[in-house]
């Protein structure tokens, strides 16, 4: 009998794992736990080494050390096995120039060692996904960015896979698109399929992930589910405040001691607080006038910002 | 689609051999191959039929003019022109694969996503390289096809055996391509690339294409003898004149060890070659 409360068994181990390019280590010793249907995030800046991850745990690139099992196998010693129950949406489209559209599912289905037959109904079921329908026969190079990130991404799926490694897959993608691929994302992790993904959109961790690594310069920063993140690494609520470009790095001196901490950034200062809009009294109390003022509920851009010394999307 | 348990989150591992780089599946990838030639323009097809060709009418027909004939691997006196073209032949045999088994897939691999994306699926390095090899050695039995043709338009064949001219420029371009791949592994950079061209220029030209062997001094001789397109050179030749005797096995025994050590040596290097 299955209980709810039981610990789902770990889907993805990963153990110091480490890819050097040159002498510079692109991940420097990573370590974690994907158990089975969970939607795990990976968070950083530019080069800080999520794509090389996603690549190492595709088996597509090498590790320089460290251990990796991905459904009970290494997928250095076992590539194809591990990867027919991969679906992977790469960062760049690696779609299929030379293949028609409704093609490049057909024949990425092949690879799979799937049937004709069955490719060719799950295709058409793929194109209304993507919303591609008109488009099966054009050309991929006649796509826009957007179809063709659609394209990618119903691609991923045609071998049904039980893990899916996306890598910033609504980048391109408009409001529209992007909302029909979090409903199917979430229809998946219904059916119990695992999500690894990463993306520099916060609201999309926030929307999909159960939990999160922030990573920077190869390494974790931390870990956690997005509520358990901003309790330990922010303030309740942010102050955002703003003095004019020249005058926030001078005006933030006289800010100490408004809130727990200051962050200044070029266009405005953050004021860490319980309460943001009590730090706003004592800010107008000693006689500071910000050209506007903004109380928010603290968000994971704070803790990225907290953690990284960065802004998500650079 | 059914929900997904625990269970299915268990693989047995595959224990067959060589199942971290193959997962019998090449064919998909020759699958592939034939559906982009059919959506191809047939132009872009067709343009590697003719440089030999060409080879064949400028110095066939206008140095034959010259030459006059020339005494074939039988020893009875043949046209110029039918003493080059299954030199030609062999020539093109491994310019075209070696062009698909090293600056093709050298292309592919940094510059197109082919590749990327097909080891995102189950197939592995190795069905990879056997299927790219397949296409381009169709490509090479197409072009060989082509030019026995036009060999026979221009009463340069006198034997039936000269159908088996097709199947041994296979098995020439075979031998290339299947070392093509693994030197290619080792190639970073185009300057690197280039060396290729600077080994294969010279061996076109010296390796007996365009007179006999009897011209060098008898060290020189040895060296071109161990060059690989010396034997298909003399392989086409036998064949197109219907000459055979032990040799002809001696060249088909170096192309059959050609072609294995050639797949042994990049089935070592794939992991170089596709997984960086
Ligand atoms: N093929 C490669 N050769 C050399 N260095 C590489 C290679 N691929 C990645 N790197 C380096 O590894 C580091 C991590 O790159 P990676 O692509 O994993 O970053 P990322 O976290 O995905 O960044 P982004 O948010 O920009 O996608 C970078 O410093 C990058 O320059
Ligand atoms: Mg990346």
């Amino acid at each position: 009998m299955v209980t709810s409360v039981r610990a789902a068994q770990p889907v993805i181990t990963a153990r110091n794992l480490v890819k050097a390019y040159g002498d510079v280590n692109a991940v420097d010793g990573i370590s974690f736990d994907v158990p089975a249907g969970e939607s795990f995030g990976l968070l950083g800046p530019n080069g800080a080494g999520k794509s090389t991850t996603m690549r190492m745990i595709g088996g597509v690139s090498q590790r320089t050390s460290g251990q990796l099992d991905i459904m009970g196998l290494d997928p250095e010693l076992q590539g194809p096995e591990v990867r027919a129950h991969l679906g992977v949406v790469p960062q760049q489209d690696n779609l299929d120039e030379e293949l028609r559209v409704r093609d490049n599912l057909i024949i990425y289905g092949r690879y799979f060692g799937l049937s004709r037959s069955y490719l060719a109904q799950r295709a058409d079921e793929l194109l209304e996904f993507a919303q591609l329908e008109d488009k099966a026969k054009a050309r991929v190079d006649s796509l826009s960015g957007g179809m063709k990130r659609r394209l990618t991404i119903a691609r991923s799926l045609i071998n049904d896979p039980k893990i899916l490694l996306l890598d910033e897959p609504t980048t391109g993608l408009d409001p529209q698109a992007r909302h029909v691929l979090w409903d199917r994302l979430f229809r998946l992790k219904e059916r119990g399929v695992t999500l690894v993904l990463t993306t520099h959109y916060m609201d999309e961790a926030e929307q999909l992930c159960d939990r999160l690594i922030v990573v920077d310069k190869g390494q974790i920063m931390a870990e956690g589910s997005p509520a358990e993140l901003i309790r330990k690494h922010s303030s309740r609520e942010v102050l955002e405040v703003r003095f004019g470009t020249d005058r926030n790095a001078a005006a933030a001196d006289q800010l100490d001691g408004t809130g727990d901490r200051i962050e200044v950034l070029p266009d405005r200062v953050l004021v860490y607080s319980e309460n943001g809009e009590e730090s706003l009294e004592v800010i107008r109390a000693r006689g500071l006038r910000p050209m506007t003022s903004l109380v928010r509920r603290a968000s994971l851009e704070d803790v990225f910002l907290r953690l990284t010394g960065r802004s998500l999307i650079d | 689609m059914s929900i997904l348990h625990d269970d299915d989150y268990i693989l047995a591992p595959d224990r067959r051999p060589l199942s971290a780089l193959y997962s019998r599946n090449a064919r998909a990838v020759i699958e592939r191959g034939f559906r982009v030639i059919k959506s191809q323009n047939w132009v872009v097809l067709v343009s590697g039929f003719f440089e030999p060709v060409f080879y064949l009418l400028s110095m066939g027909i206008g140095l034959g003019r010259l030459v006059g004939s020339v005494q074939g691997p039988s020893g009875a006196p043949i046209s110029y022109a039918a003493y080059i073209a299954p030199a030609l032949l062999a020539v093109s045999a491994m310019n075209g694969a070696i062009y698909d088994s090293t600056w093709n897939i050298f292309f592919k691999m940094h510059f197109g996503k082919l590749y990327q994306s097909m080891l995102y699926t189950s197939l592995g390095p190795f069905d990879i390289a056997v299927g790219e090899i397949f296409m381009a050695l169709f490509r090479g039995f197409l072009y060989a096809l082509g030019f026995t043709g036009v060999m026979a338009v221009m009463g340069l064949i006198a034997t039936p055996w000269a159908l088996l001219l097709v199947p041994a420029a296979v098995t020439v371009a075979f031998g290339f391509a299947s070392f093509g791949m693994a030197i290619t592994s080792y190639m970073k950079t185009f300057q690197q690339m280039d060396v290729i061209t600077f080994v294969m220029l010279p061996m076109f030209l010296f390796s007996a294409t365009f007179y006999p062997l009897s011209v060098y001094p008898e060290p020189v001789q040895w060296v071109v003898e161990a060059l690989p397109l010396w034997h298909g050179v003399e392989l086409m030749r036998e064949i197109s004149t219907g000459a055979f005797s032990v040799l002809t096995l001696v060249h088909l025994l170096y192309y059959l060890v050609m072609i294995l050590v050639g797949l042994a040596f990049t089935t070592r290097r794939l992991r170089a070659l596709f997984l960086r």
